[in-house]
């Protein structure tokens, strides 16, 4: 498979699995203002399924 | 991947059918189940069952841990201690849990008692109500140990459907864009949004059904833990009977938080109980920053003198199943970090209700075909 067939698959995916771990693992080694910052970051999966599926929808 | 044969493609096509078929109706109950469980401190709060300490002054002297145990004994006085808790989210309360005996749980009952002025708060049942209930389901399905291990083998086979899933990702999506919803038949949309949201939720799915897994073994761990580090800590014990009188538990707490003077008490296990040998307050300590005061370190203080005997960090399987906890329940980040738990959680039961849809849909069509569904007509590669 060629680099671009690759990210064409796999770059949405990816970028949205280490948002969620970076989410994940960082609302549990900070508190306060990061806790908000992880919860954005695990947020941008729902993000991402939302506008999908509103946009099909039209 | 474009190269993957047919026969592979089947192999991981059948691995994600029958891993599935067998763990989705569990999923499926564990989710739902799961659902109100992120929310039991707001529903708990909401249903004014949550026990909150009267509001002193933050410097109001700590009132005798003696006198806050006695006041728990003089309400069970056939009982006896087993565990002194704390509450991570309200420092002016004591949880004093008493038993038949130090091991049992059956007849367990519960006294929160005021830190500062030693009054009987509450005295709250565990063991009854709905969400008591759901905790339970949710945990061993009413069948103890046994019950708790088979939702642990049905993890793993979600953990198989979730990775076989995603091998077949790749085929699937060839000829497709990112997140394409297609509106073609109802067939196709729901094969798509299966696909959409299970592999956004790939993450977050992972990490609770690993962290779930570790957690079913936690009954296990701990047994493990007593044989292993805890037996190697009492050993110079294990020839000498048991404490007559008990010694004071503040000069034991003392005597612990002078040996950790950085850290902050986590819960204290009376001698005989399961987190603790026969002749010793187990003290466990807590960090105090975000992550260590989800972990814990055993202060064992001798029960007739009040000297602290041995301390040692938690064995790394114990540590995994602490860290496990916060991860799989999402209350490590406030209200917005439990919101967004229970809307991945609504997105596993959909890729769950509609992979049952696919399935119930695509019976009768040989294997071969689930592939080409999704490319609309098999192509070389």
């Amino acid at each position: 498979m060629s680099r671009d067939r690759f990210l064409a698959c796999w770059g949405w995916p990816l970028a949205l699995g280490v948002a969620s771990a970076a989410g994940l693992i960082g609302a549990l080694l900070a508190d306060g203002m990061a806790d908000l910052l992880a919860t954005a970051a695990l947020s941008t999966p729902m993000a991402a399924a939302a506008w999908y599926i509103a946009r099909a929808r039209r | 991947m474009a190269s993957m044969s047919t026969t592979s493609l089947r192999t991981w096509s059948a691995i994600h059918k029958w891993s599935s078929l067998v763990c989705t109706l569990f999923m499926l109950l564990l989710c739902l189940s799961g659902l109100p469980l992120i929310f039991h401190h707001e529903i708990a709060h909401a249903l004014g069952t949550l026990v909150e300490s009267p509001r002193l002054p933050v410097d109001a002297p700590r009132a005798d841990l003696d006198r806050v145990v006695g006041v728990a004994q003089a309400i069970h006085p056939g009982k006896v201690l087993q565990y002194l808790g704390t509450d991570e989210d309200d420092a002016g309360l004591w949880f004093v849990t008493l038993g038949d005996t130090p091991r049992d749980d059956a007849a367990r009952r519960t006294v929160i008692v005021d830190a500062r002025t030693a009054q009987v708060l509450a005295e709250p049942r565990f063991d009854e109500g709905v969400m008591h209930v759901l905790l339970t389901l949710h945990t061993d399905l009413f069948a103890g140990l046994p019950g708790s291990l088979f939702l642990g083998f049905m993890g793993l086979l979600l953990v198989a459907a979730i990775v076989s899933g995603v091998v077949l990702y790749a085929p699937f999506m060839r000829r497709l864009r990112f997140g394409a919803v297609r509106h073609s038949s109802a067939r196709t949309r729901w094969l798509d949004l299966h696909n959409l949201l299970g592999i956004v939720t790939l993450v977050w799915s992972c990490v609770v059904a690993v962290t779930g897994i570790i957690n079913t073994l936690a009954e296990p761990l701990v047994s493990l833990w007593r044989a292993d580090q805890l037996a190697e800590m009492v050993t110079p014990y294990a020839e000498q009977p048991p404490p007559r009188q008990l010694v004071s538990v503040q000069r034991s707490l003392d005597a612990a938080q002078a040996r950790e003077p950085s850290m902050a008490v986590s819960f204290i296990a009376f001698p005989g109980t399961e987190y603790s040998s026969g002749h010793h307050y187990a003290i466990f300590m807590r960090g105090t920053e975000p992550l260590t005061s989800r972990l814990a370190k055993p202060v064992l203080v001798d029960a007739q003198t009040a000297r602290v005997t041995d301390s040692r960090e938690l064995p790394w399987y114990v540590t995994a199943l602490l860290v496990s906890q916060p991860l799989h329940f999402g209350d490590y980040g406030g209200l917005p970090l439990k919101l967004l738990w229970a809307l991945l959680d609504i997105a596993t039961i959909a890729v769950l209700g509609s992979g049952l849809y696919l399935w119930a849909k695509r019976r009768h069509a040989p294997v071969t075909r689930l592939a080409t569904v999704g490319v609309s007509g098999p192509r070389p590669s």
